[in-house]
């Protein structure tokens, strides 16, 4: 059976099987995915990350939904990783739960995934998975990734607009200010915004934004927010080519600020399509698809052509601490010159 | 990289108050190195077949207290085989009367368990037949 061509031609049950090759890494899937990917770069790519227990799987359901009532209606899939254990590899992969109301859809694809290893926030196949769902003619492709606290940022090199969301309660205005996570927002979210707090977690948010641009911008829900300080001058914003993440409240269990919130993702993409934002992160993540690819490629191609002996030898010298790790990796990639 | 992993949804068909026992189920399934797809409660047969196509499960594990299963179990098997997964196992958990056993076994189900059955058991007869039929049709 030919793989690619049945999934063209819409089949789910080739789609179901051709994830499972390709997140077990075999040649079948590998060849099925070179296929496809002519038909790859048409989706929309939007990222939901967030600390565990914000409502990521809650918020995914509703934008869903939202994206199959809009005219015409596109095609959803939705690839939602949650973490494996790392002793036993096994996982509970339990985004589904919250994702019921999208079933008999025939418009819609859900697939939960392991981390399988992975620390960044999504699987190492993930990126082959999302690529698959593209080239199946899923029209928007939402990526929810594992809880995720300040580092998992994987997500900003896969998808074109990420939504980071977090729930009231969580850390004070410290923490909003660390790098890492709240940086790759293009959207921050407010869920859970019915509980007490909210205003305050408003508060460190869009100080943190102040801080880190403090010029005059455009905002993309700036009439929302005309009690910002610096949003005084409304001549100047359309010149004015810098986007500024919005921060949008919600409570996603009871739908509440979907809907605004699927106009931020809208305005996002006529911004990256003005601006070329959204070639530029098309290029990005290729290019470090390509690199990564390229990086597997010449150490295994390397290690052909060292002697097992001669790289263990080197090993034992660097355990005996008569070498530092770069004086090894200098006699192992150039023969012993630095 | 290349790594078979064995896939196991666990739902809960029909109206059933509580998941307690299928979430037990599923952790000693994690514990034993599988990944488990759990979708909750109050799902319904054509939920189950959905999710169990979408996620290419090897397994389903249907857990049902509610006296229901002589009507839920065919509803499922039938809608797997009209989805093309045949080969996908199912096991039975839950409060199942001896005497329905051997029917639901004829039907094509792998294994029905009652309570107390220990999890190592339900996790060594998944086992078994996922990679009994993996070698078999790859």
């Amino acid at each position: 059976m030919d793989l690619a061509h049945a999934v063209l031609e819409g089949n789910r049950l080739a789609l179901a099987r051709l994830l499972t090759q390709v997140e077990n890494g075999t040649v079948q899937g590998r060849q099925a995915l070179e296929a496809l990917f002519p038909h790859t770069g048409r989706a929309h790519l939007i990222g939901v990350t967030g600390p565990p227990g914000t409502g990521k799987s809650s918020l995914v359901n509703q934008l869903a939904l939202q994206i199959r009532r809009s005219d015409p209606p596109r095609k959803v899939a939705i690839v939602a990783v949650d973490p494996s254990s790392p002793f036993t590899g096994g996982a509970i992969l339990g985004d589904r739960v919250r994702m019921r109301d999208l079933s008999g859809d025939p418009g819609v694809f859900i697939r939960s995934m392991a981390s399988r290893g992975s620390l960044g926030g999504l699987a190492h196949a993930t990126s082959s998975v999302v690529q698959a769902l593209d080239a199946a003619g899923f029209q928007v492709i939402l990526i929810e990734t594992v809880g995720a606290g300040q580092a998992e940022v994987d997500i900003a090199r896969l998808a074109h607009t990420v939504l980071v969301v977090e729930a009231p309660g969580l850390g004070d205005d410290i923490q909003a200010i660390k790098a890492g996570i709240l940086e790759i927002a293009d959207i921050l979210v407010i869920n859970k915004a019915d509980l007490s707090g909210v205003e305050a977690t408003e508060r460190a948010l869009l100080s943190m934004l102040q801080l880190a641009h403090p010029a005059p911008r455009i905002f993309a829900n700036q009439r929302e927010h005309h009690h910002l300080a610096w949003d005084e001058n409304p001549k100047d914003l359309e010149s004015v080519e810098t986007w500024i993440p919005p921060v949008q409240r919600t409570v996603a269990v009871e739908g509440d600020g979907v809907t605004e919130l699927a106009g931020l993702i809208a305005q996002h993409v006529a911004y990256l399509q003005k601006t070329g934002g959204w070639e530029q992160r098309e290029q990005a993540r290729l290019q470090s698809e390509l690199d990564e690819l390229l990086r597997q490629a010449l150490v295994r191609r390397w290690r052909d052509t060292v002697p097992e002996a001669h790289y263990t030898q080197v090993l034992q010298r660097l355990l005996d601490r008569q070498i530092s790790p770069w004086q090894a990796v200098a006699e192992l990639v150039n023969g012993g010159e630095a | 990289m290349a790594e078979r992993k064995i896939r196991v949804l666990v739902a809960k068909p029909g109206l059933d108050g509580h998941d307690r026992g299928a979430k037990v189920v599923a952790r000693a399934l994690r514990d034993a190195g599988m990944e488990v797809i759990y979708t909750g409660l109050r799902q319904t047969p054509e939920m189950i077949a959905e999710s169990a196509l979408q996620e290419d499960v090897d397994a389903v594990g249907l857990s049902i207290l509610s006296g229901a299963h002589m009507a839920l179990v065919p509803r499922v098997l039938d809608l797997l085989r009209a989805n093309g997964q045949e080969n996908v196992r199912i096991f039975i958990g839950g409060i199942i009367p001896d005497e329905d056993t051997p029917r639901l076994l004829e039907m094509g189900v792998s294994g029905v368990y009652g309570p107390g059955t220990p999890t190592d058991t339900i996790v060594n007869d998944i086992r078994r037949s996922v990679l009994g039929s993996a070698e078999i049709s790859e």
